[in-house]
This record gives C-alpha cells, structure tokens and sequence, in this order.
C-alpha cells in the first residue's frame, strides 16, 4: 500500500508526493493518498506489525515513508488501565494512553520523525517549523539526531521550559515577539521563500500522518480491539482527526471490526474556536485571541478545525472546553489517579474527561481512551501553590509535631 | 489608495510570477477586486459565493481580516495586505 499521491480533502485533485500543502486549484488542504488495499490479507499484514520494531515504524505498511533516514524512535508508548481514575468518575473501564513516554515527551515525535524522514528522501537539508513548544523540542531534537539544519520559530512568551529543551539541541532558536497563529503566519510566508522543509507547513500531508500511529497502538495495546470513545485535545485538530484516520484504515482493511469510536475534543475555555463553532452547529471556526495555561493548544486559528467539528459530530462526540481552574484541577487528578504528571494539555483532556462523565454523557460500561500528549515537567508552573510542603527542623522532635499538626488539621 | 498585495507563491503562477502586487482600493473587497480585474484566474482560486473560499486567509499589516472587519476592512495608503493558505500549522 505505497503512498500514490497527495490529495485534495476538499475537490480531490492529485499531485506528486513532493513538499506541498495546498491545493493549486480550491486552496484545500492536502493529505497523503494510498494505493488500494483491495485483497491484502490482513492477518499478513498484522504479522508484519508484530515483527517490527517497538516504535512507530511497525506501521510502516500505513505510513508515507520507511523512515530509514536515522535512528531516534519514537512511539509504542504505554496504555495504563486507569482503574482509579476510571471509580472516580463512576466509569468501569478508562485507559490513558501516556504519550509523554516519547523522546522528547510529547505527540510530537510522532509526526517529526515522518516529516523529517520524508524531507531526507526529498533531499532538504534544512528543517523548520512554527511551534507551541512540544514541536519545537521535537524538531531539534530529531534535526539533530539526523545530523540537518534547523530554524525554530516560537512565540517568545513560552514557558520556559520548552525553551530550554529546544536550545539544548543546538538549533536557530527564532522567539517571534507575538502569539503561536501570527508565528504560523510569519513561517507560512517564509516557507514560500526559503527551500526549507517546515515540518508543519510545506511537509504537513506527511507530518499528521504520524498521528495515525496512536490509534494503530492504541487499537493493538486493546488486543486489536476498538475502544468505544477518545477523548484528546484540540489545538490545530491535526491529531484529533488523523486518530480517527488511523482507525478507519484498519477497519477498513479488517484489521479491526466495528465502527469508529465516538471522539470527544477538548480544548482550553481561552482558547475554544472549536468548542465554540460546536456549540453554535457551525461548521467553520471563526478564529480567536488565546489567552490560556494551555499554551500548547493556544492555536486561534485551526487548520483543521472544520474536519474536527464533522468527526465530532459524525461519531455522536462532542468538543468542550474547560477553565485554567479546571485544567489544573486535571492535572492533579491525573497525578494522583495514575501517577502520570502532564502538562497543561493533559489536563485539558482530563478535565474534559471529568466533565463528560459528570455530566452522564459515558455510559458506565463503556471502554474510554484518554489521550495524555505531553509531560508536566513542561510546564512546572501550573504545579506552583497547588499543595504545601511541611518545613521543619533536623530533629525527630520537629517532625512528629508537624505530623501531629497535619492530622488535627485532616 | 495604493496597496501592495503579497502573493502566496501557490498563487503566483496565476499573476504571471509576480510576489507583490501594486493594486488600488479603500477596502480590503475592493483591493481584492482590483487584483480580480487585473488577473482574472485569482477570482477562482481564493473568491467563493462573493466571499473567500474557507482555507484562504487574508492579512492587513499582519492582522487576520476576520478580527477586523473582513471584507469591509479599510486599507489606506502604502498598507500590505497578504493572502496566505489558512492549512498551516498545529
């Protein structure tokens, strides 16, 4: 099933499966099309699988390239059986696939390690992308592992982490005095000039296809099974919607039966076009000024917002969004049902989570994956003034009174 | 009013190669509309039911139209207006 075009989402018409994005004629967006899968056994196919390597290459038969170009794998992250998340919301059956288990702890390898590879065999040298943050660590990282050039362009007000764990790469770190969409603006007419592969632009048709790779795992940590509903964060709809692509190719090819999941989006209450344009039963986003904790989904004007709004409503889902109050309040509650610290995006969803269940919309019974896409060291500040620590003296003495303290206090 | 209009290199082959076109109006409708006259393949590309199709997002001085008054959006003198694919990052 080689890759025979890209193709245009909107009026269908092929091109080469060179650098490109847009469609020349209707200016919609382009995505990777695949030969027919018409007579291809599946259970060869799922041999294959089981035969590759623990990382995204194992779904190499359902990816635009081999990525043979170098070595820093990412993917096969774990899925946790959340039992004690699952009572405390009254559900019987919740996983949380912890994608911060990545090598630089976020989705984003995914869909690097696909658009840079790709971007080898195109013969670019250069790298870049426009990015929130999780992107711009990934980038360096896998530019520097595959020995390329890189520019990096982020909004200067980022958490400082992030920062710090793109410089370390050793890439032209570019901070843009404004927010992440007049960042993608900027790099969108860049791209244009300069022959550079931008992993989020020029490269993106082979880029999101990487998010197809969390529904492969998910499907195949199930015992090949479907769960019954995803829940996962929106900023440009990218991984909401390719998750869904993921599925539907295996079921399509037999690979899995049943329907698609129900997919239920999550996005920040400050930053919502999304949420909002599926509260009024739009069907477009009227774009956003962000002002959120969760600056990874801090994306006012979403690529793919149109396509989300359609699989949320075609699979009976629903997108909402949640308070910075209710986003830390995910944060903790993930922290400390399941042991996993996400960043702000994690506790986007898990708040979105809380709220679906709270308000009765999943059927007890029901098997949910939540999608958890980066690590809370990230984004350390949300964790400040969110518990207190005891301070005592070096004595015994000191302690067992701060103990005593503590269960009067409880 | 004299605006110049950056041309998104997908579009270019339909205004000769041209990047940056010199074109007249007061408002952002009209501006589009020159550029319209002036090439006519443009029209079919980005222009839909007297609107813009929805991945075509246009700028004034770097600012989405949409946050200001879309079409209706004033331009005066020596201001840049961009069109750009609306597909791009995330």
């Amino acid at each position: 099933m080689p890759p025979e075009s890209l193709r245009c989402k909107e009026c269908k018409t092929d091109y080469p499966l060179d650098a490109r994005y847009v469609c020349e004629r209707c200016f919609g967006p382009l995505e990777v099309a695949y030969g027919s899968r018409e007579g291809i056994d599946p259970a060869t196919i799922k041999r294959r699988i089981q035969a590759g390597p623990h990382s995204i290459w194992r779904y190499a038969d359902f990816l635009p390239t081999s990525g043979q170009g170098y070595a820093l794998p990412a993917g096969w992250t774990p899925l946790i059986k959340a039992d004690r998340l699952a009572r405390e919301l009254g559900l019987d059956e919740v996983w949380v696939k912890n994608d911060a288990a990545n090598p630089t702890h976020s989705f984003k390898d995914r869909v690097v390690s696909i658009a840079i590879a790709r971007a080898q065999e195109l013969g670019f040298t250069t790298i870049a992308c426009a990015s929130t943050g999780n992107l711009a660590n990934a980038v360096a990282a896998h530019a520097a592992a595959a020995g390329l050039d890189s520019y990096v362009f982020i909004p200067a007000d980022l958490e400082e982490q992030k920062i710090l764990a793109t410089g370390v790469y050793g890439t032209n770190l570019v901070c843009v005095n404004g927010n992440y969409d007049d960042v993608n603006r900027l790099c969108t007419e860049l791209s244009g000039e300069h022959d550079w592969a931008f992993v989020n632009i020029n490269m993106r048709p082979y880029y999101a296809e990487g998010s197809k790779t969390l529904a492969f795992e998910i499907a195949e940590q199930l015992s090949w099974e479907l769960p019954d509903r995803i829940v996962a964060p929106i900023a440009s709809g990218s991984l909401f919607t390719k998750i869904a692509r993921g599925f539907g190719e295996w079921i399509e090819l037999g690979l899995l039966s049943g329907e698609l999941p129900r997919f239920n989006g999550a996005q920040a209450a400050g930053c919502s076009p999304v949420a909002q344009a599926f509260a009024a039963g739009r069907d477009f986003c009227q774009p956003v000024k962000p002002e959120t904790i969760a600056k990874s989904l801090a994306i006012g004007n979403p690529a793919d917002g149109p396509y989300a709004l359609e699989l949320a409503r075609r699979t009976g889902g629903s997108i909402d969004s949640v308070t910075d109050d209710e986003i830390r309040e995910g944060i903790r509650l993930l922290a400390r049902t399941t042991g996993i610290f996400t960043e702000t995006a994690g506790g986007v969803t898990t708040a979105v989570l809380r709220k679906l269940a709270e308000r009765g919309e999943i059927d007890r019974s029901e098997r949910v994956v939540a999608v958890i896409t980066g690590e809370g060291l990230k984004t350390l500040e949300c964790a400040r003034g969110t518990f207190e620590a005891w301070e005592i003296e070096p004595t015994a003495t000191s302690f067992e009174q701060a103990l005593a303290k503590s269960v009067v206090a409880a | 009013m004299a605006v110049s209009v950056k041309i998104p290199t997908q579009l270019r082959p339909a205004t000769g190669g041209e990047a940056v076109v010199e074109v007249d109006g007061s408002s952002v409708g009209e501006v589009l509309d020159s550029l319209y006259e002036r090439y006519g393949e443009l029209r079919s590309r980005i222009a839909e039911d007297g609107g813009l199709r929805r991945f075509v997002n246009v700028y004034v001085g770097g600012e989405d139209i949409r946050f200001l008054s879309g079409l209706q959006t004033p331009v005066n003198d020596g201001d840049e207006v961009t069109i750009l694919p609306a597909v791009a990052g995330g």
